[in-house]
Order: C-alpha cells, then structure tokens, then sequence
C-alpha cells in the first residue's frame, strides 16, 4: 500500500470525525499501530479540528465545569487514614490549611482580575484605534486646508462683516490656475436652525451674481473649511443666510460679509 | 498526558482525569452541540448528559474502535440528536438549522477564547465558502459522505477529497 496515497485519499479525516464503519475503523486503527506516520497524520488532523471546533465554542461558565462534577461519581483521591500523635501537630494542619486557604483566594482574586484587565485592555485597544483612524482623517482634512492656504497662486479675498452681522467676516482663496475655490468660514456665527449660507460670485457692471455653493454641514465642519465651485470672472463675493437647500437669487437683507477681489 | 493515560485515569474515575478531559475537550463538544442546538440552556443540558454518558460508558470504549475523541464526538452528537428528537423533531436532520457553525462567531460576547477567536475569524473568512460547508456537514453535524455529497450537489467520490484539501488549509493555518 502506498502510504502517501492512501493519506490524501483524506479517509482518515473521516476516520477522526467518526463516519467510517465498524470494519474501517478497525482497519485504520491497527494501520496506525502499526505505521508511524499514519499515526502521526491521524494526530495532526484531530488536533486541527479540535482547536477549530474550541475555538467556536460560545461562552462556558465554570458553573457547568461544577455540575457537571457533580453528576459523576469520583475518587477523591485515595483516604488515608491520620493517627493524632498531638494537639499541635493538628494546629499546624489546621493553620496550614487556612493558609492554603487564603493562598488559593488571594491567586483565584488575581487571576480574575488580570483576565478581566485583559478584557477591557482588548476594548481600550480598539477604542483607541478608533481615536487614530477618526484622528488621521482629520488630519488629512486640516493638511488640505493648509496646502489650500499656503499655494503661491490663491488670490485671496477677505470678506467683512455687512449691515445684518457687522462682527462677522470670511476668507475665499481662490486658484486661478486650478480653477478652485474654498471658503474660510471661521468668522461665521452658526447658522440658525433651517437655514445655510450660500456663497455668491459676484460680476459688478451691472451686478450679477451667481450662486457658487452652500456652506452645509456647517456644525460639523470643524475646520469651517468649505470647497465651492470655480467662480471664473468673479469680481467680488459674498455670503447671505438663505432658507435650507439655497435660493435662486441672493437675500440682500441676509447679506453676512462681502469683498471685492 | 497520552490518550493511554488519561484513560486509565478515567476507568479509575479518578477526579482529575474529569478535570483534564472537561479542559480539554468541553469546548469543543459545546461548539458542535451548540451548533446542532441553538437554545442554549439546552445545549448545556446536552453537554452535561455528554459527560455523564461517556462517564458511565467508558468501559465499552476502546482503542480499536477510533479514537476516544472521535467516540466522545459521536456520543456528544448523538446526545445532541436524541435531545432534538425528544422535543419533537421526528427527522433531526432535516430540522437542523441552515446556519453552519461560523454563525457560532457572531455573538462575539459569548466566545471563550476570543484571542484564538479573532485569528480565527480572519482565517474563516479566507476558508472558501465550500469548505465552511463541508466541515460544518461532515465534522459538526456528522453527515455520512453519501449524505453530505447528495446536501452539496458534488461527487460522492470528491467529499472526502475536498474535506481533506480543506482540513490542509486548516493545517497550514494552525500549524500543526
């Protein structure tokens, strides 16, 4: 019999998962007396399944573990009988055993304890990792903000604070050569409930303006970092509160801040 | 300790050997009850009664026969079956749930060995799909090649030969 082909037939799989009959059973198990490395595959294989199939056990509590010895019938090991030479030999054994006693809660304590430390370090660990992802995207975020400011060709145009909101102000950086816009909206109160502002490109003779974006998100924008839409021809720019999804045409009393390019 | 050993030990009903086989083996047979019975009160029972049978019974194994894991496997799932059929189920079978064990992971609070779990979870997810059924089919629930060629629409003459291919990825995975 070829050893090898008889192994990759996979029949002694089957053979630890107890499906063969009675006959192959026998014959497999003096093969393996018989043939060391069948005996050593018939090992590795029980192994693999065992740890998987472990591995895939739902939560035991010890409680089962103590049930389930109840049920059986057990040695306690074997009893011997003790002769009692003196009183105090069998203070020794009593205060030995509270000793054990006391050991064996003490170590029991520590055990629970460390296997429960374990747990929530495994929940720190991933709460943190959460922190590091959630962290590197806002990185990314305020590194394109930075590389939006810092290029050579943004002309930038600062926006103050008009009649309705005198306090507040905003900056566009506008790049002629990539063709794109972004709004500083930091010096912005927060928009009231059901309401966005709408950022204008504004041509002067005769003053036409073009809506170029809504600042939406605002609250959750923590940069206040918005990216509108190329402006080509833009003479000026300005902000104005409008209802929820933007209007058609500027609300000029809702006029925030305004700047000439 | 050898299989040899502790089955010295158990005959002599000796308390650690129920010890060494509960740590060894408790987890796995509760994984492949639980994954014939879902209730879990009664996927303890089942395992209980696992332990009182092979207990009891120990003196009717024997070597020749397999190995005492593949008997205490076979005793666990039958347990599982009777249990099944004494609440009515007339052809176990049939009514076992469509899900495989892998569904075992779901509830991720409930797992003993979340270290191993978790490899195991990237692993499972590498394991083909096909492999995941016939080790649930043929491991966990005991189907007979016949049984499990017919429920996988493949060969009756490549069960054995799929399962082994799989149990080697496994393997290679555990390293054993």
């Amino acid at each position: 019999m070829d050893v090898n082909e008889y192994i990759e037939s996979g029949i002694l799989e089957l053979y630890v998962y107890g499906l063969l009959t009675e006959q192959e059973n026998l014959e497999i198990s003096k093969l393996a007396q018989e043939n060391e490395v069948i005996a050593t595959e018939i090992l590795s294989i029980e192994k693999a399944v065992l740890q998987l199939s472990s591995s895939f056990s739902p939560f035991l509590s010890a409680e089962n573990f103590e049930k389930i010895k109840a049920k059986l019938e057990l040695k306690h090991g074997k009893v011997i009988p003790i002769q009692r030479k003196s009183g105090s030999s069998a203070l020794i054994g009593w205060a030995a055993s509270l000793l054990f006693l006391l050991g064996a809660g003490y170590f029991y304590f520590n055990w629970k304890q460390t296997s429960e430390q374990l747990i929530v370090t495994g929940n720190d660990k991933t709460k943190l990792e959460e922190t590091v992802v959630d962290l590197e995207i806002r990185n990314k975020s305020t590194e394109t903000a930075l590389d939006v400011v810092r290029d050579e060709n943004n002309t930038v145009v600062a926006l103050a604070g008009q009649a309705v909101a005198p306090q507040s102000s905003a900056k566009v950086y506008w790049n002629k050569q990539s063709n794109t816009v972004y709004v500083d909206a930091t010096g912005l109160p927060e928009p009231p409930e059901g309401k966005v502002y709408q950022v204008w490109a504004l041509k002067l003779t005769p003053l036409t303006p073009t809506s170029i974006g809504l600042l939406e998100g605002f609250q959750n924008n923590g940069s206040r970092f918005f990216s509108v839409e190329n402006a080509a021809g833009a003479e000026a720019f300005g902000i104005t509160l409008e209802p929820a999804g933007g209007s058609k045409s500027p609300t000029l009393e809702q006029l925030y801040t305004l700047g000439k390019v | 300790m050898t299989q040899e050993q502790l089955l010295q030990m158990i005959a002599d009903k000796e308390e650690r050997a129920y010890t060494h086989m509960y740590n060894m083996y408790s987890k796995s047979l509760f994984a492949v009850i639980s994954n014939m019975i879902k209730d879990r009160d009664e996927a303890e029972d089942v395992l209980q009664e696992t332990f009182v049978k092979i207990w009891k019974n120990i003196a009717s194994y024997n070597e020749s026969k397999g190995r005492f894991y593949t008997w205490i496997l076979n005793v666990a799932r039958n347990t599982a079956i009777d249990k099944m059929r004494s609440k009515g189920f007339n052809n176990s079978r049939k009514n076992l749930s469509s899900d495989n064990f892998v569904h075992l992971l779901e509830d991720g609070s409930r797992m003993n060995s979340r270290i191993d779990a978790i490899g195991l979870r990237e692993f499972v997810k590498k394991l083909k799909p096909k492999c995941i059924e016939i080790i649930n089919l043929l491991f966990f629930q005991g189907y007979t090649q016949q049984e499990a060629s017919d429920e996988l629409g493949i060969p009756l003459g490549t069960v054995k030969t799929q399962n082994r291919n799989c149990i080697n990825d496994l393997r290679t995975y555990l390293q054993v």
